[in-house]
C-alpha cells in the first residue's frame, strides 16, 4: 500500500514507458501548441479539399500529408510520444504497429487494385458462366 | 485491493533498483491495446478504400457527405481532446475543480459529436442509403460506426469515472483510470483525423 502511494505520488521514474517525472502529462504550453496547430491543419484540409484548380491526385496527396502531420501533432503534444531514451519501448511498439498498419492498408489497396484491373467486366463474366 | 497491488509493486530487495509501478505497467499495457485498436481501424480503412467505388449504381460520397457536418464533428472532438489534456494537467496538480470541469466539457463535446453522427446516420437510412444499399455504404457505416461505438464506450467510461472521482477524489486507482481514459480519448481523435480526411474529404470531393 505505502509502496503504491509512493510510486503513484511520483508518477514516473527513469524506466517508465510513457511517463517521465512529475510533468507526466506535458505542459499547458504543449497542449496549446498542439491544439492550435491541429486547428490550423484541419482548416487547411477543409480549404484544400473543394479546390477544383488542382489535379485530383495532388489534392489527395496534400490531404494525406496534412492528415499525417496532424496525427504526428497529436502523438507528440497530446500523447507525449517522443524520442527520449526512457520511451524507447513505446517508440518500438509504435513502429511495429505502424509497420502492420502500412502492410494492411497499402497491401489491400495494391492487391485489390490489380485484381480489379485484371478481372473481366462483370457482364462478360456472367455470360461466360451461362 | 492489496494482493494484486503487491504482486506488481513489491519493493525491490536491492536498494536503488526501482521496479515499475502499477500505473506504469497498466499505462503501457493500455498503450499496447490502443496500438492494436489502431490496427483494427487500419483494416476498416483499407476495406473502405477498396470498396469506395463499389456503389452498385447507388449514391457515392459526392452526393451523401456534408463537409460542414464533418467540420463541426471534427471541432467537437478536437476540442474535447484538448480539454481532456487540460483535465489531466489539473490531475497532476491535484486541482479537483479544474479536473472536474475539464472532464465534464470533454464529455459534453463527445456527446455533441455523437448526436451529430447519429443524426447523419438516421438521415442516410431514412433516405434509403443505409448500410444495405451498396458495398461502399456498408464499409462506410462499419468504419464510422466502429469509431462512434468507441466514442460511446468512452463516454460511458468517463461517466462512471467521474462518479468515482466525486466519491473518492484523487486516489492512485482513479488517477490510473484517468490516465488510461485520456490515452483512449486522444487515440480516438487520431483515428477521427483519418476518418474526416479519407472518408469525408477524399470521399466527398474527389
Amino acid at each position: 500500500m505505502t509502496t503504491q502511494q509512493r510510486h503513484d505520488a511520483q508518477r514516473g521514474d527513469s524506466n517508465t514507458p510513457g511517463l517521465e517525472g512529475r510533468e507526466a502529462h506535458g505542459s499547458l504550453r504543449g497542449y496549446i501548441i498542439g491544439y492550435v496547430s491541429a486547428i490550423a491543419l484541419t482548416i487547411a484540409a477543409f480549404v484544400i479539399a473543394p479546390n477544383t484548380n488542382m489535379a485530383p491526385f495532388s489534392v489527395v496527396a496534400a490531404l494525406a500529408v496534412l492528415a499525417i502531420a496532424q496525427m504526428l501533432v497529436h502523438l507528440i503534444f497530446f500523447l507525449h510520444i517522443n524520442t527520449a531514451p526512457a520511451q524507447k519501448i513505446n517508440v518500438t511498439a509504435f513502429a511495429a504497429a505502424m509497420l502492420i498498419i502500412a502492410i494492411v492498408v497499402v497491401g489491400s489497396i495494391w492487391i485489390m487494385g490489380h485484381l480489379n484491373r485484371n478481372m473481366l467486366p462483370m457482364e462478360h463474366l456472367m455470360q461466360m458462366q451461362r | 485491493m492489496s494482493s494484486d497491488v503487491a504482486s506488481l509493486d513489491m519493493p525491490s530487495e536491492e536498494p536503488g533498483v526501482q521496479l515499475p509501478s502499477r500505473q506504469h505497467v497498466t499505462g503501457f499495457g493500455f498503450y499496447l491495446y490502443l496500438l492494436s485498436d489502431g490496427i483494427l481501424f487500419a483494416a476498416l480503412f483499407a476495406v473502405f478504400a477498396v470498396l469506395r467505388t463499389a456503389t452498385d449504381g447507388g449514391p457515392d460520397g459526392h452526393m451523401l457527405f456534408s463537409s460542414r457536418n464533418a467540420f463541426i464533428e471534427t471541432a467537437c472532438l478536437l476540442t474535447s481532446s484538448f480539454t481532456c489534456g487540460i483535465a489531466m494537467l489539473a490531475c497532476d496538480r491535484r486541482n479537483k475543480f479544474v479536473a472536474l470541469v475539464g472532464f465534464l466539457v470533454t464529455g459534453v463535446l463527445g456527446l455533441a459529436f455523437l448526436t451529430l453522427e447519429i443524426h447523419e446516420f438516421a438521415d442516410l437510412i431514412a433516405k434509403g442509403d443505409g448500410p444495405g444499399r451498396s458495398a461502399f455504404l456498408s464499409s462506410f457505416f462499419t468504419l464510422v460506426s466502429t469509431h462512434g461505438l468507441h466514442v460511446t464506450c468512452g463516454l460511458l467510461w468517463l461517466g462512471v469515472l467521474l462518479v468515482q472521482f466525486l466519491l473518492r477524489g484523487f486516489t492512485p486507482a482513479i488517477l490510473r483510470r484517468f490516465l488510461c481514459f485520456s490515452l483512449f480519448w486522444h487515440v480516438l481523435d487520431v483515428v477521427w483525423i483519418g476518418v474526416f480526411t479519407f472518408v469525408y474529404l477524399v470521399g466527398g470531393y474527389l
